[in-house]
């Protein structure tokens, strides 16, 4: 594999550097170098994904250190899928942002593209350090751009947010010293070969250092009881900002799946890892998702929560996991992460045109778009709600066939069918409180001149799950592929570790 | 050694617990602090406790160090030292707009 598996992140690195060299420039010097970074980047995933697709995984050794000594990037098709979808959401986001809301304070730009850099690291990554390590890069980028516009209340949010993740960091950090203290690497594949060799007086504190890990996953990832932060830092957060946090709980999710799919599978006493517990956690995340969906005050909160129930969808079926219901987790993941992307900039859109009122969800002035933001609204209620025919309903449809034969059918299929049902009659309620009782008396807002911007970059959210309903035949092949490669493992071990010799290790001392 | 390391992990560890859940994001931070020093060490000696060793292999001498957590924690240091930064300034600008360094940005009637 040729050095295009490092531009996902040098590129945004590289403009997230101008830009801060830039600063004192201007927007007008950062917009044009952001926006050229963002526009290329969905080329350079095309290409991964296009030679991801081949079936061939490569691996990348940074500075040619042959693994598991040095650092590998790994690119299969689940990686390039992820990218490609980071990249997807993050053009639309920054179009939006680049009719005003970057202006909201400093260095949105550079914090943006680390913001990218850090995604598409996370992502790529073979080495579990390293991806603690691209982990502080997007979050350290995710704090500012969370602070991003001022105010007390995103002041607020954000200390909760960063003292929460410094703590998840921390616990990172200790399952890590864990892992090396008793595995002796770090690289993802060569965890996988002496995974199985750990003698019995070692596999509990290896067990206990892989369920940390996973804790700080699912606190990415706003698993119940780690999602109270959520909707309190999204909802906070301009909608841009929290378009492209949508994919940011996927971080989590990508992470989970990566770790249970290549190393703990590969042990007979990590396999079970999640068994007894994670979906009955996953269940009451979904509901007290959809109660939030019912319950938030404001537009951008229940979008907040939405994400919450599709973390909750996803994990539900993590469980089980073999070729089909990995393939449907990816499928759902790009759906849902893109659905509630554009949605944080649908409520935003609405917002601008409803006065002091903002997105509250009470009766308020006309809002002047009624028809373009009403079937904006129409389509992605459809879609995150799961109804027939975009492809929530498709992606619901195959976890449910996923997880047929396991034996929490019975409270999976009853939790994502009734979880439908609450969140399309909530938004269904909050349609008409929005569009179709306006305060007939009340004057009208000063409405903001129309942005052409803005329009863009919602219309490209809100046809994405048409046009991936319309894909959904080659997509859910891709994804079917991508499950098959993750589940079968050793194709990816052999990618990594393969070139290298027999690696001689000293026993470590007990 | 390994008694005392891992005493002191065990209590750097508990007093960050407890001030992280304090109310005041000054404690909030302290424990934050408190926590990653926890870590640091522990990350350190991941890699074995081993006195007066070299982190390098030379030739004739038997013992060494494993230098990959040395490598592990000088990441871990920077990261949580710039982490720790942002949230004192952030924390300060919070006190300067709410007038109080209570975690929620208001003061509960007591």
């Amino acid at each position: 594999m040729s050095h295009v598996l490092l531009l996902p992140i040098l590129l945004p690195l590289l403009a997230a550097v101008v830009c801060v060299a830039g600063q004192k420039r201007g927007l007008a010097f950062q917009r044009p170098v952001s926006l050229a970074a963002t526009v290329a980047l969905p080329l350079v995933a095309a290409v991964l994904v296009a030679s991801a697709a081949q079936g061939e995984i490569s691996s990348y050794a940074m500075g040619a250190w042959p693994a598991p000594f040095g650092i590998v990037l790994v690119l299969d098709r689940l990686s390039a899928a992820m990218v490609m979808l980071t990249s997807v959401l993050a053009l639309p986001a920054l179009i939006y942002s680049l009719a005003g809301a970057d202006a909201k304070g400093r260095s949105f730009h550079a914090l943006f593209q680390f913001q990218l850099a850090g995604l598409n690291g996370a992502f790529l990554t073979g080495d579990i350090f390293n991806l603690f390590v691209f982990f502080e890069v997007l979050l350290g980028a995710s704090y500012g751009l969370l602070a991003h516009g001022g105010g007390l209340l995103r002041a607020r949010a954000s200390i909760t947010y960063i003292v929460l993740n410094l703590a998840g960091s921390t616990l990172f950090l200790i399952a890590l010293a864990f892992i090396y203290g008793t595995l002796g690497t770090l690289n993802i594949a060569d965890l996988a070969r002496v995974l199985p060799q750990v003698p019995p007086s070692d596999q509990a504190l290896v067990r206990t250092a892989f369920a940390l890990l996973v804790i700080v996953f699912a606190l990415k990832a706003a698993l119940l009881p780690l999602s109270f932060w959520l909707p309190l830092a999204y909802g906070a957060a301009i909608a841009p900002v929290a378009a492209l946090f949508a994919v940011l709980t996927k971080v989590g999710i990508y992470a989970l799946l990566r770790i249970s799919g290549i190393v703990l599978n590969s042990a007979e006493f990590t396999v079970s890892l999640f068994d007894p517990w994670l979906v009955p956690v996953a269940i009451t995340t979904i509901a007290v998702g959809a109660i939030g969906v019912l319950a938030a005050p404001r537009l951008s909160v229940v979008v907040a929560y939405l994400v919450v129930v599709s973390t909750g969808t996803l994990l539900s079926v993590i469980t089980v996991l073999d070729t089909a219901s990995t393939a449907a987790v990816i499928y759902y993941m790009l759906h849902s992460t893109l659905a509630t992307g554009g949605f944080f900039l649908l409520a935003d859109a609405i917002a601008n045109q409803r006065g002091d009122r903002g997105d509250k969800l009470e009766r308020g002035p006309h809002v002047r778009d009624l028809k373009v933001l009403g079937s904006a609204f129409l389509v992605l209620a459809v879609a995150v709600s799961g109804m027939p025919p975009l492809s929530g309903f498709l992606g619901k449809v195959m976890l449910m066939q996923a997880v047929q034969s396991s034996e929490w059918v019975e409270a999976i299929w009853p939790a994502l069918l009734v979880s439908s049902l609450v969140v399309g009659l909530a938004l269904a309620r909050q349609v008409s409180v929005l569009f179709w009782e306006p305060i007939a008396d009340e004057p009208r807002p000063v409405y903001p001149p129309p942005s052409r911007l803005r329009a863009t970059a919602v219309v490209a959210l809100v046809a994405a799950s048409p046009i991936l309903t319309l894909a959904t035949g080659s997509v859910s092949a891709y994804a079917r592929a991508a499950a098959e490669q993750l589940v079968a493992r050793q194709g990816y071990i052999d990618a990594v570790l393969g070139t290298t010799p027999q690696i001689i290790r000293e026993r470590r001392p007990r | 050694m390994e008694l005392m390391i891992s005493l002191g992990i065990g209590l750097l560890t508990a007093s960050g617990i407890y001030l992280i859940l304090r109310e005041r994001t000054f404690s909030v931070i302290l424990g934050i602090t408190l926590l990653s020093y926890a870590t640091n060490l522990l990350i350190f000696v991941s890699g074995r406790l081993v006195l007066g060793a070299p982190p390098l292999v030379v030739p004739g001498q038997a013992q060494h160090t494993d230098s990959i957590p040395q490598a592990l924690v000088l990441t871990a240091i920077v990261i949580s030292f710039g982490m720790t930064a942002y949230i004192v300034a952030l924390a300060l600008r919070a006190k300067g707009e709410s007038g109080t360094d209570h975690v929620d940005a208001e003061e509960r009637p007591r």
